[in-house]
């Protein structure tokens, strides 16, 4: 394709894109002649240079649109909605002509005759309602404080808008009217001519004679200082050259660190001076090209004012939309992969969330919903907010549908908050909308929105309140070029473990861990808090040799890294955890592609390259995730079971003794009791109470757990006994602590390994350290065989 | 007027192999590789070339000759290919030389199995024989995947 061709195509997509945005603010605003001027120059320019390159369908579309353009631009006409959806028709139309301009080299066969029939009906349509228009062609001017009158003794409405201009001390005109050079006649009277012709201002000031040529000379020097983003200029570079420079740094960057390893060998100064320029420059270049590749992403969001437009024209609804924070920047690979959830977040909230007008007006709100887009950075990381002042999420209705459909236990349903619950509308085969419309509702979507963000290692999350609107919250990285990984060593390789797929990490000392890890048909699970966590041993999945913790197979080994998969947590076994890094990722070469288990490759410090576990892949190949379905009703069995699942628990914190603070987790919690101390009574050596009809054991926490300092009964002369009641298959056990201190909702991360009976491990939790509990072990301590003859098991 | 072509040769269990000159991108040194687990044994490892993380394809095993003995440290013939630069690992480097087309010959018909698919032609040389090489099925080890069929190697 030619060259000329070409540039055309990129700069007319780009005006198209501008064009949409335009006629939707011009819509808002029908008497901006600026928008209208801007709108009909685009279009004009469109025109011309498919004259000039022989597209002759092409041109006839664009030559109708111009028509309409021009008697709006000369007032002869307002802007009605009609003609609004005309004119993105056409611009849709243009757009399609470019693509197949772009394919064939042809504008296609397709002549547009409707559309251009339609347009020009749009136009004729003052002709037969003269009187009115001209009305309404009034408003405008009144709006702007001009009478028509003044309107016409100034013949030449162009030079209206270029008077404005005059006063403007940032063209060279401006200077010159301000310094008494030129009289304001002449000038404008040149901005007449120079609209007309192509010569520069300042020429034609010249030429006649209005002007010195000197004072020419010194205006534009004064315009250039005044604004200095005037000389900044931008040229085109193909995405794939800043791919290959941001590759090009990348060696530049290891080789001057091998430099930097070189120099402090050696006693020479000069050398050491100059390979230290060489490490700033290098570092500089490394930032500023990863600049290249950042992007506003006010480019994505300049498609929504359009979507928005049509999408309330399409279901009847009044919408305003609101952008904060365009300028945000992010790695552009990343813009691309938001592009489609955005969209969908947006349909979504105009179908879904906006209500009609007549209902917001009952509602007392204004008539015209609200969507707000909002982006920002936080912690490394970008967040983009969607957000409706709608009707917002129906936490009861959620909890009805995600029942009937079998997503999740209807027990489970009615104790999950409602946050909780908004947030099933990410599960797959879930809508809650009542009709199916061609904009969304057909099911699929939010969980598709949810992949594709957690895709680019993101999250998202859903607020609401009934009445007053959702904000769908996503975070995500700022680049996937550089991600924080975990590096671990199986069988002597390093891997490398994605932050975003770790949950937490566990180590086991030789002794302990041969307890933790149990089998369960010869498939090795780990009870973590309570619930079993299936493990898979990294040398044995990846078949490498020579680990140890082959050798002494289950018993020594030490490190789980628990990690989580398309929901699925299961703890993977490796060798040592070494440190955090951020990695630099590096595609496979196409030999290894078909292997699951990796998702990439990264080059270290020490320039030996790593491998990065796929740790969803991983989970597949150990056959932890087997279909998808049958997933998902594991997870709900496992919900029901505990309200463990969720990464963050909820936790009695009480204390036992002067300085143990001990954590219980709440769902193993029957009840909170107070007793007096005469309620205690005996049967044998075990101090037992009635409650509620059964003779219920009591354990005093202190003596129990060891290592916790045990305090004498009553040492505070209390004569009420707390007692945190648990219950296993009908059974109960009391377990008496000193205080309760607080309930905590906190995620957890057991930091030290338990070394002491009846301990999971230690925690900080409130900044406090803090032991937990491992309540059906302590149990059985005391009480062999509690709650065995009815076995749950 | 003969035409000739350059050809970049290297050793395989005495054999001579070679390949078009332009299809070379750089020989190195062995390099510290990094083992690939699960990938097919033809593949020996990743080496980072430069901070471009470029496969070492075994030619030996990747032609069924038999393993290189203990402590034999392989060279590298890192080839430009369609999906960017691969090593093949090969016992030792020869001479660039120039060869004559008239002197090629298909491969002969005893010439089974892989090596059958993967040796161009045969160039005669005074007192040798250059197997051409043909790197881009070499590279590609989508037959490795298939389900493991007749071919004994």
């Amino acid at each position: 394709m030619d060259d000329i061709v070409k540039d055309f195509l990129i700069e007319s997509t780009e005006n198209l894109d501008r064009l949409d945005q335009e006629l939707v603010k011009l819509e808002s605003s029908p008497s901006s002649k600026e928008l209208l001027a801007s709108i009909f120059r685009t279009i004009h320019t469109i025109k011309g240079s498919c004259g000039f390159l022989g597209f002759a369908r092409l041109e006839k579309l664009a030559h109708s649109g111009e028509n309409l353009l021009s008697r709006l631009r000369d007032g002869k006409l307002t802007l009605t909605a009609e003609m609004t959806s005309g004119l993105l028709a056409m611009v849709d139309a243009v757009r399609q002509m470019l693509a197949s301009i772009q394919s064939s080299g042809q504008d296609g066969e397709e002549d547009y005759a409707a559309l251009i029939e339609h347009l020009a009906s749009l136009q004729r349509q003052d002709n037969s309602s003269a009187p009115d228009a001209a009305l309404s062609i009034d408003d405008p001017h009144l709006a702007s404080g001009k009478t028509p009158d003044q309107e016409s003794t100034h013949p030449t409405a162009p030079a209206n808008s270029s008077g404005e201009q005059l006063a403007d001390p940032a063209k060279i005109g401006g200077v010159l009217l301000e310094r008494g050079q030129v009289r304001p006649e002449d000038l404008a009277a040149a901005l007449e001519q120079q609209e007309i012709g192509r010569k520069r201002l300042g020429e034609i000031l010249v030429d006649r004679g209005a002007v010195h040529p000197e004072d020419v000379v010194a205006a534009q020097k004064a315009v250039e200082a005044r604004n200095p983003d005037a000389a900044v200029e931008t040229i085109r570079v193909g995405v794939n050259l800043l791919d290959r420079l941001m590759n090009l740094v990348g060696e530049l960057v290891l080789a001057r660190n091998q430099l930097l390893q070189f120099s402090s060998t050696r006693q020479d100064a000069g050398f050491q001076a100059v390979s230290q320029r060489m490490n700033l420059i290098a570092t500089e270049l490394q930032e500023e090209v990863m600049k290249t590749r950042m992007q506003p992403i006010g480019n994505v969001w300049d498609k929504f004012p359009r979507t928005v437009r049509d999408l309330g024209l399409s279901c009847g609804k009044d919408v305003r939309l609101e952008m904060e924070g365009r300028d945000t920047e992010l790695d552009r690979t990343i813009i691309e992969a938001i592009k489609d959830p955005l969209t969908h977040l947006v349909r979504n909230s105009i179908d879904h969330g906006i209500e009609p007008p007549a209902t917001r007006q009952q509602a007392g709100k204004d008539p015209a919903g609200i969507l707000k887009l909002r982006a920002f950075h936080e912690g490394g990381q970008v967040n983009i907010e969607v957000s409706d002042d709608g009707v917002g999420l129906n936490a009861e209705l959620i909890r009805q549908k995600a029942t009937e459909r079998g997503l999740v236990s209807a027990q489970h349903a009615s104790r999950m908050s409602d946050r909780d619950i908004f947030n099933l509308i990410f599960l797959p085969g879930f809508s809650t909308a009542e009709k199916v419309t061609n904009v969304s509702g057909r099911g699929v979507g939010m969980d598709v929105v949810k992949t594709n963000v957690e895709k680019i290692g993101g999250t998202v999350d859903i607020q609401s309140t009934p009445g007053k609107g959702t904000t769908v919250k996503i975070k995500i990285p700022l680049t996937l070029a550089i991600i924080p990984a975990l590096m671990v060593i199986s069988g002597r390789e390093r891997f490398a473990i994605p932050q975003v797929s770790l949950l937490e990490l566990v180590r086991m000392d030789g002794g302990e861990s041969g307890k933790g890890i149990e089998m369960v048909h010869g498939a090795p699970v780990y009870r973590l808090r309570g619930r079993l966590l299936p493990l898979v041993y990294l040398n044995r999945e990846l078949q490498l040799s020579g680990s140890h913790s082959d050798k002494h197979a289950e018993d020594s080994a030490s490190n789980i890294v628990v990690v989580q998969a398309d929901g699925h947590e299961f703890g993977l076994v490796v060798d040592e955890i070494t440190d955090t890094e951020e990695i630099v990722v590096k595609p496979l070469g196409q030999q290894l592609k078909g292997i699951t288990a990796y998702s990439g490759t990264t080059i270290m410090g020490d320039g030996r390259v790593a491998l990065i576990l796929d740790i969803l892949g991983l989970a597949q190949r150990a056959h932890v995730i087997s279909a998808r379905d049958s997933a998902l009703a594991e997870k709900n069995k496992s919900a029901a079971r505990a309200d463990a699942v969720t990464d963050h628990q909820t936790l009695l914190v009480v204390q036992c003794g002067d300085k143990g603070r001990i954590a219980i987790p709440l769902s193993l919690v029957a009840r909170l009791e107070e007793f007096p101390l005469s309620a205690v009574e005996m049967a044998g050596p075990q101090e037992v109470m009635q409650y509620r009809g059964q003779i219920m054991p009591l354990l005093r926490l202190s003596r129990v757990v060891a290592g916790a300092v045990a305090t004498a009964p009553n040492a505070a002369g209390d004569s009420r006994l707390q007692v945190v009641v648990y219950s296993e298959a009908g059974r109960s056990v009391g377990l008496i602590v000193d205080r309760i201190v607080d309930i905590v909702d906190e995620k957890l991360v057991v930091q030290t390994p338990a070394e002491r009976q009846g301990v999971l491990g230690s925690s900080v939790i409130q900044k406090r350290v803090t032991d937990l509990l491992d309540v059906p072990k302590v149990v059985r301590s005391v009480i062999p065989g509690f709650a065995e003859s009815t076995s749950r098991a | 007027m003969a035409s000739t072509q350059q050809f970049c040769t290297f050793f395989l269990d005495g054999h001579v192999f070679g390949t078009p000159v332009p299809k070379v991108q750089e020989v190195i040194q062995h390099q510290e590789m990094t083992r690939v687990p699960l990938a097919p044994n033809v593949v020996s490892g990743l080496i980072n070339l430069r901070g471009q993380i470029v496969s070492a394809i075994d030619l030996r095993r990747r032609l069924g000759l038999q393993d290189r003995p203990a402590g034999q440290l392989p060279m590298n013939v890192v080839v430009r290919t369609n999906d960017g630069a691969v090593s093949l690992l090969v016992d030792e480097i020869g001479d660039v030389i120039e060869v004559e087309e008239e002197t090629l010959e298909s491969p002969p018909e005893t010439l089974q199995g892989f090596a059958r698919d993967v040796v161009r032609g045969v160039y005669k040389l005074s007192g040798r024989l250059l197997l051409a090489l043909d790197i881009d099925r070499i590279v590609d080890l989508s037959d490795l995947n298939k389900p493991k069929g007749n071919r004994d190697f």
